[in-house]
């Protein structure tokens, strides 16, 4: 199994709603795999699954050799999957460095990454004492990232990191996702397609809940057809 | 340390400080106005005294209510359960046990029960109805019912006697005059080293910011990899353990009855209400007002009226006064 992580077939409802309808996914290790789709198609959905949050239904869905559905969300996590979800999900009255340790999994944990968290996110050292609450919304956004790489792990689930913040910021946040890709693999929700495609090496399009294609980013680049028929615009 | 750091304590808390002072000197001022000081000294510890047993019910559910969603209405049945597990145990030592001995293996004794209650509670009845709010403030409604009902049923409804205390503390001391029990500043120190020890606990402890973490959103905090199911557990354990402890504090002064934990629960209910909801701060201030409200309003009635009529009066007067002040209550948010 070459893959880290492979979503099979996976069905997923929220009450009565059927909102995965057979999405599959692959994320090979050490590469950034984009989730692409309108608004509603699922990506979120398919995010939440993979975690637990919204089990599925139906499906399998292996990571790291490991069959994963119908775990419990902890357990899922505790493999080594660091979860972002979109809205950010900063904990508001707790410090930066607070917010921080929730996330250790090991004794020390922080302490062996708060270098490497800094080098990546340099302004968090300066707000380390700020409480999560009073940070602006890019902050935020390298808070929770930098929250899912406190432990040691393998993917991250990327929800929308672009949403919402100033384009200097996505610039500063796509580099820091392009470094980390050097050691992780991550699945990344994006709406932004510019974002998605200077990002992710692959990419999977999700349409009312079905994944319908997926391949290579540098081979979607070149099919405008495509694109424009599952993403609209660009 | 980054000393330009903006503070935790916002505008917003340090507001509700200044609200709740405010509350503290005009009950003080009430008191000189109309009491001795012999008299003012008496029942500003009488206040303290009841705000701490108060304080022991609330904070369990308070910090339960923020992390769990469920008001727990049984809390007060852990209170009285505490009170008749101590004096069990309290009894049960051997002949010739001093009184100090018993005394400490009846509160330490009361906690562990308390708690140990409390946890399978939480496992066996509330786990299986976390989809299910409503239902769970229903079950703890009808567990406390019933856990009355079976004391009531083993015990008989009259409660038991007072147990004796450690010499120690059957006591009194003088203040500016007026006579205080020993005992009842034994409660006070309880209770206000369990108000600091939770404080610290919550804010120096990883526990601490795992459960701050989790009131505010606990699916993300199982998404780190935390399993919080446990954390609810062993929260909804340490709030009952030490409800179960206050009431054990509480019975050598005030007896064990089958209606003390309805009593006490109540009274909680409206502390967690001014000191809005889910605030551990908020609670812990609001227990100390109540306890002084109501001790005010009880020695004044005691000298106009004759009777402490006006001691639960007051307090729901002075919930209604925060509350048009406060509409969340004093520390709370939305």
């Amino acid at each position: 199994m070459s893959s880290l992580l492979r979503v099979e077939a996976v069905h997923t409802f929220i009450g009565q709603l059927h909102i995965l309808q057979g999405v599959t996914v692959e994320v090979p290790a050490n590469s950034i795999t984009a989730l692409l789709g309108r608004n509603g198609a699922g990506k979120t959905t398919t995010l939440r699954t993979i975690m637990g949050l919204t089990p599925p239904a139906r499906g399998v869905i292996h990571c790291m050799g490991q069959a994963i559905h119908g775990r419990r969300p902890y357990e899922i996590a505790q493999l080594g999957l660091g979860y972002v979800p979109d809205y950010r999900a900063v904990f508001r009255q707790l410090t930066v460095e607070e917010n921080l340790k929730v996330a250790e999994r090991r004794k020390g944990d922080l302490d062996r990454k708060k270098q490497f968290i800094f080098e990546i996110f340099p302004d968090l050292e300066r707000l380390y004492k700020w409480p999560g609450g009073q940070l602006s919304g890019g902050q935020q956004q390298m808070l929770a990232i930098a929250r899912a790489l406190v432990a040691e792990n393998r993917l991250l689930l990327i929800d929308e990191p672009s949403e919402g913040l100033a384009p200097v910021i996505v610039e500063h946040m796509m580099k820091a996702i392009r470094r980390l890709s050097d050691q992780l693999a991550v699945l990344l929700v994006e709406q932004n397609f510019l974002v998605a495609s200077q990002l992710a090496d692959r990419y999977v399009i999700v349409e009312d809940g079905r994944s319908v294609h997926w391949g290579l980013m540098a081979d979607l680049l070149k099919d405008q057809a495509l694109i424009t028929k599952y993403l609209g615009a660009a | 340390m980054n000393t330009s750091a903006p503070q935790l304590r916002t505008g917003f808390f340090r507001q509700s400080l200044l609200v709740s002072g405010l509350f503290v000197l005009g009950l003080v001022v009430v008191n000189f106005v109309f009491f001795k000081p012999g008299t003012v000294a008496v029942v500003l510890l009488s206040g303290l005294y009841q705000g701490m047993l108060f304080f022991l019910v609330a904070a369990g559910m308070s910090i339960v209510f923020g992390l769990l969603d469920v008001l727990n209405l049984a809390q007060g049945s852990f209170f009285m359960l505490g009170a008749y597990s101590g004096f069990a145990i309290y009894g049960a030592l051997p002949e010739g046990t001093p009184v100090e001995v018993r005394f400490v293996a009846a509160l330490a004794g009361a906690t562990l029960f308390g708690g140990a209650v409390g946890a399978a509670v939480e496992v066996g009845l509330l786990r299986p109805l976390y989809a299910r709010p409503v239902f769970q403030i229903v079950l703890t409604f009808g567990l406390g019912t019933a856990v009355n009902e079976l004391v009531r049923a083993l015990y008989g409804p009259a409660g038991l006697v007072p147990i004796q205390k450690p010499a120690a503390l059957n006591t009194t001391f003088s203040v500016l005059g007026g006579q205080f029990e020993m005992y009842r500043a034994f409660i006070i120190t309880v209770g206000f080293a369990l108000m600091v020890s939770i404080s610290l606990l919550l804010q120096r402890t990883r526990l601490g910011i795992v459960i701050r973490a989790g009131v505010q959103d606990s699916e993300m905090v199982q998404a780190l990899g935390i399993n919080i199911r446990r954390i609810f557990t062993l929260v909804f354990m340490l709030g009952t353990a030490v409800a179960a402890l206050g009431g054990m504090t509480a019975a050598p002064f005030l007896g064990a009855y089958p209606a003390m934990g309805g009593e006490f629960l109540i009274t909680a209910v409206i502390v967690i209400v001014i000191g809005g909801m889910s605030s551990y701060e908020g609670t812990a201030i609001a227990s100390v007002l109540v306890g002084l409200t109501r001790a005010t309003a009880e020695q004044i009635s005691l000298q106009y009226l004759n009777t402490p009529i006006m001691a639960s009066v007051s307090i729901l007067i002075f919930m209604v006064v925060v509350l048009l002040v406060r509409p969340t209550g004093l520390f709370g948010r939305e």
